[in-house]
């Protein structure tokens, strides 16, 4: 027995509540941060990952009094990401009570952040998240995008990871812009490239609508952990029986 | 200046909220103080020396915050948890930087090595270890697991994020292995000193229970 497969519940907050939205749109209330992370850490989550969604495009602040709160009192590894956008909003969530820093939009416009944050801080903190969208009109087959999705950049999604992981990045959150919020499934044939292409940890995201998902994302997409948010935040599975599931199908969990 | 029940070494390296939130939580009412004074490490009943990053960079800020001194005083006398990069920087040398350590103990700190890390089926395993695995509770020296294993499971999961690890040329030290694929050192123990490569301010359950053994450990 060895290292165990994690699954993450994954917490949009916008305005200090939690949301879920259907291709980064239509945004709807699933509750109060603090208390869902709670239900998550008793249920057996591995993980946590805070994502303050409107931050890069509003220009809005970080959501350090939220951090703080959940990690006087969940202790389990926090990640946070939405608005870095300099070294000094790593520090500061990192004392506030995150493990794990996310970095997009400002990886894009600024890599040598990246590079900094990771040689200050250590790169077992720094996690750069790629939001990727399938393309026609480019020479490759994923592109990344920013700005929640917003703005294309021309870069290709996984030569744009081994290159994170070349400055410093120490896992990459990969969301499939595709199949964020559709229920059909993570984009493996996109996980499997990246994870096949770098030697850090991926976490998979986007498109989970049942168990049988989160199992195909470990064995077809390659992802050393799983990430979901709305088929857990509704209600519709426990984190419990998404373990159950998964061990079922051979796969090594926390139990 | 109030009575220090737990001091938190604190060298300028990484987030050590983590540290202290968790001993607050296992210890209520006790004075936890996360620290960069040599004179607090000192005074302490008992000393938490966590550490993150690069081990180069966390051994050159400790002896230029006056602290090697008062680190190995308590190592040596005071109850004592060391955890990842405090755990490594115990011994005389990393690969990490070619990085001479404080040599409490002989030993090297190892890289996991890219020609070992494939599993059983022949995938892919990823540098650095991150995530959940489980710890074995080695007992060579006596037949009980050490006292700081106290109501925890032999084989529960801890929650790890590293890429190097130790190997003590004294094994009878080793108290906890731990697989990825081959088995390595995940705990070490000496009188009055504990120090584990894994994370129990982030280990759940698991974790609250070895800090609360820690915080209840009274070594003879």
């Amino acid at each position: 027995m060895g290292l165990a497969k994690r699954i993450i519940p994954c917490l949009d907050v916008t305005a200090g509540r939690v949301v879920k939205g259907v291709n980064f749109l239509e945004l709807r209330d699933a509750g109060d941060p603090v208390e869902i992370a709670k239900r998550y850490d008793d249920q057996g989550a591995d993980e946590l990952t805070f994502l303050d969604i409107t931050a890069s495009s509003d220009n809005r602040g970080l959501i350090l009094h939220i951090i703080e709160e959940v990690a006087s009192q969940v202790f389990i590894p926090l990640t946070v990401g939405g608005g870095v956008r300099e070294v000094e909003d790593v520090r500061r969530l990192l004392n506030a009570g995150a493990d794990k820093v996310s970095i997009n939009t400002t990886a894009v416009l600024n890599p040598q952040m990246v590079q900094d944050a990771a040689t200050k801080f250590g790169s077992q903190c720094i996690v750069v998240a790629i939001d990727a969208k399938k393309v026609e009109n480019q020479p490759f087959e994923w592109e990344v995008f920013t700005h929640g999705g917003r703005k294309a950049t021309g870069l290709d999604a996984v030569k744009w990871a081994e290159y994170m992981v070349s400055l410093g990045a120490g896992e990459l959150l990969v969301t499939s812009m595709d199949r964020d919020g559709t229920k059909i499934g993570f984009n493996n044939p996109l996980n499997r490239a990246i994870s096949d292409a770098v030697e850090v940890p991926i976490i998979a995201s986007g498109g989970v609508g049942n168990l049988q998902h989160l199992v195909d994302g470990v064995k077809e997409g390659g992802a050393d952990a799983v990430l979901a948010a709305s088929i857990f935040h509704y209600g519709e599975y426990t984190i419990k029986q998404a373990k159950e599931y998964m061990a079922k199908h051979g796969i090594e969990v926390r139990s | 200046m109030s009575k220090v029940d737990i001091a938190v070494v604190d060298y300028g390296m990484g987030n050590l909220r983590s540290v202290s939130k968790a001993l607050e939580h296992v210890a209520p009412g006790k004075n936890v103080v996360v620290t960069s004074r040599p004179d607090e490490v000192a005074s302490a009943e008992r000393v938490v020396f966590p550490g993150q990053g690069a081990m180069p960079d966390c051994i050159r800020e400790l002896i230029a915050r006056g602290l090697r001194g008062a680190v190995l005083d308590a190592a040596k006398h005071k109850p004592f948890l060391g955890i990842c990069i405090g755990l490594q920087m115990l011994f005389d040398h990393s690969e990490e930087g070619d990085a001479t350590g404080l040599g409490l103990f002989k030993g090297n700190v190892k890289r996991f090595a890219a020609a070992d890390m494939v599993d059983s089926l022949g995938k892919k395993l990823k540098v650095p270890h991150m995530g959940w695995n489980q710890v074995y509770q080695s007992h060579q020296v006596n037949s009980q697991p050490h006292v700081l294993w106290q109501n925890i499971a032999d084989g529960a999961r801890f929650y790890y994020v590293h890429s190097y690890y130790v190997q003590p040329d004294d094994e009878s030290i080793i108290s906890g292995l731990s697989h990825y694929p081959k088995r390595f050192t995940c705990a070490i123990a000496k009188d009055n000193l504990f120090a584990v490569q894994f994370h129990p301010e982030k280990s759940a359950n698991a974790g609250l229970q070895l800090l609360s053994n820690f915080v209840n450990w009274s070594p003879s």
